[in-house]
């Protein structure tokens, strides 16, 4: 039988899987939208306009679910966590508060003149709202990234009476780990972003669809994809050297080094058993751990012997690891592979084409993936060397937990697959319908007016 | 910087005017939810596109107004919220069926907008239905007994009334022609369930805390606070008249329920936090035990009082870009 404690991790860790899924696309995909929407301004090509409208609809889309499942989050911490706001609560209340105060609102309520209000203020106040909604998205972010990263690596702080109280609000911010989580979380969003819009216009194309809009779109966001990808391969491996620096026991379990070793060996693959502190079937390239993380051959890396009991577990953060990377490396191929052909032939090959649409989606799947590695790599900690998870949790009864994880499984499910559903409806809609044209002025007949004015 | 008894006054005013940002707001785009018909896919339409553009920005006060809670107030939080853990649940699920459904139902294929338009309507009484509930054990004090679960249960189907009738009030201003009748009839029907509603909710709280009677009945308070109720009510009657006359003459004034219904809101609710101030679990904690850190509050202060009016700004330029009727969205 499932206790308290296990339901609300299982229930905390399927919300954050799941609201971390749109974020992840609206962060980015917002900044898209700005940038059609800045050429369509500066060239007046319909173009530019029918790509801001086919992925303004996702973008709202996405966004909303973003918006509900973030209230479920926000409603956790108290029901679930108590612990985390009586303990931290004087450090990450305020941090939210901030959130909430500095990015939420202002998207949400500039999110309403950018889906609704483009016929009803000036065209330069739309673009306006736009670049608003973009900064509120990235905002929140900043905000969030720092809660969490302050979690991750807690400075600025005291404790007094087993509380936390802050002594250096800019420490607690902008804490050692923030800086790199930050650009690393911003960096996945636009791959994830960048992806989704190549899977989805490579979809438009190949069902037929011979308009200018997804060309157009696919060209921009594999070159998109080509810039950050290996940019994030970058800032990735400086996140990897501040982890080790603040908390090595998550690099030991990263890399599966169980005993503290010079020239540790980068483990391509390898099964760690963790009743037995060992790893079988061990692939790995000699030396190689070791010239990563501390750039010279023999370089010592501690083992998660140094941190018995004190370290996660190690299977997840050891394939999340992999997965991740792994992932990210077949990003920068086919990215790059994508652009040199698109500018060689001024198109893809149809075989590329169904690779990309089977990877639209797979810079979710590298992000959570990073963000179980990050969070399970914290463990058993809440708040490194603060706070364990296991006193944060709430007392209430396992029925209760139970019911209202079940209740949330179930709604996420149904909404997963109604969203993965109606993005590639909306694109095949879009193959079959001429897209609107905001050449023609004005527009006399909008769809039903239900039908969002701004399909 | 403040001390910690004068920051535990400035935010449990700045989380009342969450609260009651909030109730009026969301409460009216909860409301035209409630109302969505199920039949007539036209009015469905022009109903939902008026509260398109705001829901967001609507819901976003809950947030506020729940996470001040957290971080003024953590202790408060933590036995409200583990107390109404259920209720909240189902709030929380309700909210999600609706937020979502609004953005599908524009892009299902036709066949489905039906359903969603079904998941919209539930979602939004099952949240209304849940507020009240909570709203109505907090009353209660948590108490684990039937007469309180009762209670709840009524004071689920108030407020459930009561964001009918400003939801109501919202489309008689936003709409014209037939859907603005049926706004009004429904109006109508709703500002005399929600009258009920408080009427029941005030006396109840009378009754069951000697503290909340001496508080309102004790002179010479008494000759401030007695008024409140008898406006209160007489704003009632004034909206029932008002309403009579819209159903004749519905260009002129239409706006007036709307504005009559934020009346009557603000009342009750300064009524219901006058009854329990100090306290913020009633017959627990006041807000002075349960208040956080004052390194915490004041850092969160300063922000507060740059944000929260450049907030109310955007918001009212906002509603200024969207004012009107909501069908003038076809000419565009």
């Amino acid at each position: 039988m499932l206790d308290t404690l296990m339901l609300s991790r299982i229930q905390f860790a399927a919300n954050i899987s799941f609201h971390i899924l749109f974020p992840t696309i609206t962060i980015a995909m917002c900044w898209f939208l700005v940038f059609f929407k800045v050429r369509f301004d500066m060239t007046g090509n319909p173009v530019w306009m029918r790509a801001y409208r086919f992925w303004v609809k996702i973008f709202a889309l996405s966004f909303a679910l973003g918006v509900v499942s973030g209230i479920t989050m926000s409603f956790q911490f108290g029901t679930n966590w108590p612990g985390f706001m009586e303990k931290v609560g004087n450090i990450a209340g305020p941090l939210l508060g901030y959130e909430v105060l500095t990015a939420f609102f202002l998207e949400a309520t500039f999110l309403g003149i950018m889906l609704f209000g483009i016929k009803r203020v000036p065209p330069k106040v739309h673009t306006l709202a736009c670049i608003v909604v973009a900064i509120g998205t990235t905002l929140s972010a900043f905000w969030i990234l720092s809660l969490n990263s302050w979690m991750q690596t807690p400075t600025g702080f005291e404790m007094r009476d087993g509380i936390a109280y802050p002594t250096d609000w800019f420490a607690v911010i902008f804490n050692p780990s923030f800086p790199y989580r930050l650009a690393h979380m911003l960096l996945a969003s636009g791959l994830t972003a960048s992806f989704m819009i190549i899977g989805v216009s490579c979809y438009r194309l190949l069902k037929g669809d011979d308009k200018q809009a997804p060309k157009l779109t696919l060209k921009v966001a594999v070159i998109v994809a080509a810039i950050l990808s290996p940019l994030q391969a970058f800032v990735g491996d400086l996140h990897g050297l501040n982890t080790l620096e603040h908390q090595p026991q998550k690099i030991a379990a990263m890399e599966g080094v169980w005993q503290t070793e010079k020239g540790a060996p980068l483990l391509l693959f390898a099964i760690p058993d963790e009743e037995n502190r060992t790893n079988h079937f061990e692939i790995g390239i000699p030396n190689m751990a070791s010239f990563i993380l501390t750039h010279e051959l023999d370089g010592e890396i501690k083992g998660l012997d140094q941190f018995k009991g004190e370290h996660p577990p190690v299977k997840p953060v050891f394939f999340g690891f992999r997965i991740m990377v792994g992932l990210g490396l077949l990003m920068i191929a086919i990215s790059w592979f994508a652009t040199y052909t698109l500018k060689k032939r001024g198109q893809l090959p149809t075989w590329l084409m169904r690779i990309l649409v089977g990877l639209t989606f797979s810079g979710w799947l590298a992000t959570l993936a990073g963000w179980y590695v990050t969070e399970i790599g914290r463990q058993p900690y809440l708040v490194s060397g603060v706070l364990k998870v296991s006193d944060a949790a709430t007392q209430i009864a396992p029925a209760n937990v139970g019911f209202s994880l079940a209740l949330y499984l179930t709604t996420y499910a149904i909404l997963l697959v109604a969203y993965l559903h109606t993005v590639f409806l909306m694109a095949r809609r879009a193959v079959e319908i001429e897209e609107f044209d905001m050449s023609e002025k004005p527009i006399k007949q909008l769809p039903s007016k239900g039908d969002n004015a701004y399909v | 910087m403040f001390d910690q008894a004068t920051l535990a006054i400035i935010f449990v005013s700045l989380m009342g005017l969450a609260t009651l940002m909030y109730a009026v707001l969301d409460g009216y785009d909860l409301g035209v939810g409630i109302l969505l018909p199920l039949d007539d896919e036209t009015s469905a339409d022009t109903m939902i596109a008026s509260i398109g553009p705001f829901w967001d920005a609507n819901e976003t006060w809950l947030v506020l107004a729940i996470g001040l809670l957290l971080i003024a107030f953590p202790t408060a939080h933590s036995i409200v919220f583990q107390a109404l853990y259920i209720p909240c649940t189902f709030m929380l699920i309700g909210l999600i069926m609706r937020g979502v459904a609004f953005d599908f139902r524009a892009k299902a294929i036709v066949a489905h907008k039906r359903k969603w338009d079904t998941v919209f309507k539930s979602g939004s009484l099952l949240a209304s239905l849940a507020q009240g509930y909570m709203l109505g054990l907090y009353v209660m004090g948590f108490s684990n007994t039937l007469e309180a679960h009762g209670f709840a249960l009524l004071s689920a189907i108030g407020v459930s009334a009561a964001y009918t009738f400003i939801g109501s009030a919202w489309l008689v201003m936003k709409t014209e022609g037939d859907l603005q009748q049926k706004a009004i009839a429904h109006c109508k029907s709703t500002v005399v369930i929600t009258f009920i509603g408080i009427l029941l909710v005030s006396l109840v709280n009378l009754l069951i805390s000697p503290e909340i009677y001496q508080k309102w009945f004790d002179f010479p308070y008494a000759l401030i606070l007695i008024p409140i109720p008898i406006i209160c009510a007489s704003f009632f009657v004034l909206c029932w008249f008002v309403l009579k006359r819209l159903a004749k003459q519905p260009n002129i004034g239409a706006a007036l329920p709307f504005f009559f219904a934020l009346l009557i809101f603000t009342l009750s609710f300064f009524g219901l936090a006058f009854s329990f101030f100090p306290e913020i679990v009633p017959g627990k904690l006041t807000i002075w035990q349960a208040v956080a850190a004052p390194e915490a509050l004041n850092f969160m202060l300063w922000g507060a009082l740059i944000v929260v009016p450049t907030i109310l700004a955007y918001t009212a330029f906002s509603y200024r870009v969207f004012w009107g009727k909501v069908d003038e969205l076809r000419y565009y």
